[in-house]
């Protein structure tokens, strides 16, 4: 973990009273697996991974008094998210390869008919891959409503979207993984 | 309802996010359509396949140890040149008490240093941990024979893994933690409703013993060595039965 990437954090990390740690402790770090496995999905490396949670943890502990009455999940979560992006962003930038998330547009658009469209290349690959082909913008809502089981509302904080786009965003990221899955992928979908 | 309305709200509908009537309708249409309950129908294989197929990422115990770190901060550094002095007396009254309770059926080797207190309190702070992040085992089995082969590996020496099921203190998993700088294996028991973790790692040339359990924090701490292998045992469980397993694992006490 190099210091040039925990200085990211636009306040240095807070020291914690005692009575500060406790809550955090009880608020907060019970949802660092959730953290952790966010951070996989969408940077889908481990190392940047564990970077980005080191990040968003110390954010986290920065900015604790801006939990109050919220949710902890969704608030370290958010976090997350946007630790995530920000280290995305500067990969991009940064000249390492483009994957994803460059054809957002055109597949956000394109998804109508399942059928119609079948990638074949895809077809028989396992959800797994699937997923590893969306964009990041949708294996994370994928990931917040499958595995950590995020409702609607929650998963707007999370993403900071109003909740019409968190369902559209769902209901496209869902089409277009069964359109990846093909045909003959029913039986093992 | 016609079918491309239905169809657009299937997603939301499978995650029972519509407002009742959107769903009333939605379930109206299925029950009429066969094409769009074919689509409802894939539309819950794909959640369910999610569910089951995609892997959930737990954080690496480096990584959650340094963070603990970062929260505990230089607390604990501070901390522990203070507390050094306290240990001598309240080990030896604890040792004296099992004495009592156990009728001296074995000796103990020499009293711990300050070391060992430090020691202790990473156990127990380990144990705290293991419980309150929900990540127990990262090999979740009663079975030594899957256990065992798991840490293979993973560490550059091989616990010694056994089942105490029968004695009613099964085995429920294993995981990789991480104490005094150096990656060791625990071992996850447990006896009625209390979790056990065994810290255990390589200690060359060591004498078996049996230090009797202290009290830190609330928690309860065994300390033995047995066959060059070195354990810490802590739980919530009482002293008495806690040093009864204890004995299980490091059965050949009894040597000054």
């Amino acid at each position: 973990m190099s210091l040039e990437r925990t200085t990211e954090t636009t306040r240095p990390p807070r020291r914690l009273s005692p009575e500060q740690r406790e809550r955090f402790e009880a608020l907060v770090l019970p949802h660092l697996d959730a953290a952790y496995n966010l951070a996989r999905y969408l940077l889908r490396d481990p190392h940047e991974a564990e970077d980005a949670v080191q990040n968003a943890f110390l954010r986290a502990m920065s900015y604790f008094e801006g939990l109050r009455g919220m949710d902890g999940r969704a608030w370290l979560l958010s976090i997350v998210r946007n630790t995530c992006y920000t280290q995305f962003r500067r990969r991009r930038s940064g000249g390492e390869k483009v994957e994803f998330d460059e054809e957002i547009h055109s597949q956000d658009t394109e998804v109508s008919e399942p059928e119609a469209d079948l990638d074949r290349s895809m077809a028989g690959s396992s959800v797994r891959e699937g997923l590893g082909r969306l964009t990041i913008e949708f294996r994370e809502v994928l990931v917040l409503r499958e595995l950590e089981g995020l409702s609607y509302k929650e998963i707007a904080h999370v993403i900071g979207a109003p909740i019409g786009t968190v369902m559209s965003r769902l209901a496209r990221a869902r089409q277009q993984l069964l359109l990846a899955l093909g045909t003959g992928a029913k039986e093992g979908v | 309802m016609v079918c491309a309305e239905a169809l657009d709200r299937l997603s939301a509908f499978v995650d029972d996010e519509l407002d009742p009537v959107a769903s009333s309708e939605v379930s109206r249409h299925v029950e009429s359509c066969a094409s769009c309950a074919a689509a409802l129908a894939s539309q819950r294989q794909l959640g369910d396949s999610l569910r089951r197929e995609l892997d959930y990422h737990r954080t690496p115990d480096l990584l959650r140890t340094r963070l603990m770190r970062e929260l505990r901060g230089p607390e604990r550094r501070e901390a522990a040149p203070a507390r050094r002095a306290v240990p001598a007396w309240r080990w030896l009254s604890a040792a004296a008490a099992l004495v009592v309770v156990a009728g001296g059926a074995w000796v103990f080797a020499t009293l711990p240093r300050g070391g060992e207190d430090a020691i202790a309190r990473e156990v127990v702070s380990g144990h705290i941990r293991s419980l309150m992040a929900n990540h127990l085992a990262d090999v979740a089995s009663t079975d030594q024979h899957t256990v065992k082969p798991w840490f293979s590996g993973k560490l550059d020496f091989s616990p010694p893994v056994t089942d105490f099921a029968a004695a009613e203190y099964p085995l429920v998993g294993g995981r990789l933690d991480y104490l005094q700088g150096q990656p060791v294996a625990a071992l996850v028991y447990m006896h009625r409703k209390h979790v056990i973790n065994v810290f255990v790692w390589p200690l060359a040339g060591a004498r078996d013993m049996l230090v009797p359990a202290v009290t830190e924090r609330g928690y309860h701490l065994i300390h033995a060595t047995h066959s060059g292998m070195t354990y810490w045992v802590v739980s919530d469980l009482n002293a008495q039965e806690l040093t009864t397993f204890a004995l299980m694992l490091a059965p050949t006490v009894g040597r000054m």
